[in-house]
Formats: C-alpha cells, structure tokens, sequence
C-alpha cells in the first residue's frame, strides 16, 4: 500500500500519492540528459556561431569602414593639393605671358618709337637738304638775275 | 473527498478515478504514463526534426527551435544570472517544454475519443504526483546548485541577511516545492474541471471561451513554473556580501 491517505481516500482519488511520483521524476530527468543532448547543446551551437559570426563580421566591417574612410580623407587631401598646385601653374602661366605680352609690346613699342624718329630724321635731313638746295638755288638765280640785269644796262 | 463520476448522457465527469498499472508492490497511474510517453514523444520528434540538418541561416522547424532555445536562454539568464545560467539551461527548458506541452496537449487533444477501462486521459500535469515530482526534482536542484557552486557557506543564505531570517528560511524550503506543485496542479485541474462541467452543462459555444482561458493559464503556468525554478536556482547560487 503506497498511497498515502490523504483527505481519506482510501483507493484514487484526487491526492493519491504512489509510484508515480518518483517514476515520473526519473523520467523528466532522462528528458533533461535527452534534450540537453539533442537540443539545447546542438542549437546552442549553432546559435552561439552564427552570434560569434555576426559579431566578427561587423567587427571587420566597422573596420573596413574606418580604411575606407581614411582613404577618402587622404584622396580627398591629394586631391585639394592637387588643385592648389594647378592654382599655381594657372597662375605662374598667366603672370608669364603676361609679362612676356608687355616685353612684346614694349619692345615693339620702342621699335616703332625708333622707326619713327629716324624717319623724322630722315625727313628732317632732307627738308634740310632741300631747303639748302632751293637756297642755293635761289641765290644762283638772284645772281644770274642780276648779272642779266646788269648786262642789259 | 474519494472518487467523483457523474454520468450523464452528453459527458461524464470523472475525479480522481485512475488506470491503475501494478508492479509488484508499485502501482502506476497508467493513464498519467501514457498522455506523458506522447508529450515527450512529441517534443523528441521536434526537436529531432528541427535538428536533423541546422543550418546558419535557419529553415523551417531550426527556426522555431532557436526561437525557444532563445526565449529558454533569456529566462534562464535574467532569473539566475550571467555566470551559472548554462549550467541550469537545460533543466529550466526542459521544466518549461515538458509542462507547456503537456498542458497545451491536455487542452488541445480530445482525449475522450480514447476509452479507458477506469479513469481518463489528460495533462499528465493534472496528476499531482507530476507536479509534486517536478517540485522536488526544482528543490533538489537548488540545493544542489547552492552546494555545489558554494559548498557549506550556502547555509550562510539562511542567515542572510539577520539570524532572524532563519526559521523564514527553513520554512521556505518546504513552501516552495508546495506551492509550485499545487499552483501546476491546481491551475490545470481546475481548468479541465471548468471545460467539463461547462461541457455537460451548455454542450454548445459556451465552452469555447472557457477553453481558450485554458490555454492561455496553460501557458501562463508552465512560464510560472520554469520562471520560479530558476528564481530558485538563481537565489541559491547567488553571492552575498
């Protein structure tokens, strides 16, 4: 007789305490080792991974993020360098041809200049020539005028 | 209180009637044995189909069991703390599984299509020598628990933290096992009792929100249950200073 009397039961009953109990506690036991073998460990696993792979790929990835970030940073450094530096040759280029457009026109300035001045020169001379001539000329005639006069009297 | 039938032509009550099993001097609820056999037959099938090929990203059955390996691993954790938790996993969960399932299988199957010479099937946790087995199997567990993560200063729990405390404390040890198996027991009788005496009553639609009730405190029990364990578990190996 291993049912405890309980409420007075003598057979069944709702409190009818037997072999049961313990059975059943062996059995939930057997499930734990069973479970624990064919669940909780296999997709422990498995769920453990796949937080360890999540885990390191955003690692790698947050790490790569960074690389391509300083990359940018450093094209982007180059990159206002390389601006600054054609800056400069555009205006290296301009300040040279300007300078040589004002030596051009300042030399072709001071050519005509001196074309111009011997030419007056030249014209000067010339009308000086010119002007001797015609007074010499004109003093020839003036004697031969005379003369003329002179003998007719 | 003894045997309770009711007979009446629609449904038949019956309480505390058992199919006796006899071995030798021991004798079994046979009824209790066999609804358990297919609670856990259900739950190996489950899990060995959903573990059969696991994959990294989950198909099919893999994704429920992860589901429940993950809400089993948070209740574990937040209730025992971080580092003995995987120690206690697998108890807890299986607590959890082995009562969700068998209270759900209780309310869900029609059990009364299948005759038996005396008694009837159902939640094997309606027994109360279920609930009070997995009470004990909880008591022993925390004991051992505090035992062995702390050897002999786990008395000094019950001296924690006046001298007072400790009849408290000792008292404790046996409320506990009594109330978690009379709130499992109590819960899933009560709520196959309500359905049946509602069924014999109004045979029609009025049973129905009763049963969904049912299966809501099914769940809510088996949570209770598997939460308290660990509560347990958790205070015993806890370190004070």
């Amino acid at each position: 007789m291993t049912s405890l009397l309980l409420f007075g039961a003598t057979e069944g009953g709702l409190f009818d305490f037997d072999a049961t109990l313990p059975l059943m506690a062996v059995q939930v036991v057997l499930l734990t080792f069973i479970l624990n073998a064919l669940f909780f460990k296999p997709v422990g696993r498995v769920v453990e991974e796949r937080e360890g792979y999540v885990l390191t790929s955003r690692a790698e990835a947050k790490k790569k993020l960074a690389e391509v970030e300083k990359l940018e940073e450093d094209l982007r450094e180059q990159l206002k360098e390389a601006r600054q530096a054609s800056q400069k040759l555009i205006n290296d280029a301009e300040q040279d041809s300007d300078k040589l457009y004002r030596e051009a026109l300042a030399l072709a300035n001071s050519e005509a200049n001196a074309s111009r001045e011997e030419a007056r020169r030249e014209i000067d001379s010339q009308k000086e020539s010119a002007l001797n001539q015609l007074k010499a000329d004109a003093e020839k005639l003036g004697d031969l005028i005379v003369e003329r006069l002179l003998a007719a009297q | 209180m003894g045997s309770l039938s009711f007979a009446f032509p629609f449904a038949e009550l019956e309480v505390g009637q058992h199919l006796y099993w006899e071995f030798g001097n021991f004798r079994l609820h046979g009824q209790v044995f066999m609804t358990s056999w297919i609670v856990i037959g259900a739950l190996l099938a489950l899990v060995v189909v959903g573990t059969r090929k696991m994959e990294r990203d989950p198909r099919g059955v893999q994704n429920l069991l992860e589901f429940l390996w993950d809400y089993i691993r948070d209740l574990a954790r937040t209730q025992i703390g971080e580092k003995a938790y995987r120690d206690w996993m697998p108890f807890i969960g299986t607590l959890f599984l082995f009562i969700f399932v068998s209270n759900w299988g209780g309310a869900l199957v029609p059990w009364k299509l299948i005759h038996l010479p005396s008694g009837e099937l159902g939640a094997p946790t309606a027994d109360i020598n279920t609930t009070v087995a997995l009470a004990l199997l909880v008591s022993l567990s925390y004991f051992y628990a505090g035992l062995s993560r702390k050897g002999l200063r786990y008395f000094e729990y019950y001296v924690h933290p006046t001298p007072i405390m400790l009849p408290f404390k000792i008292v404790e040890d046996f409320t506990k096992p009594l109330s978690l198996s009379f709130r499992l027991f109590g819960n899933i009788l009560a709520d196959e009792l309500v359905v049946a005496v509602l069924v014999f009553l109004v045979p029609l639609v009025l049973p129905i929100p009763v049963m969904f009730l049912g299966l809501f405190t099914s769940a809510i029990q088996a949570l209770i249950f598997a939460t308290l364990a660990a509560y347990y578990i958790g205070e015993a190996v806890e370190e004070h200073h």
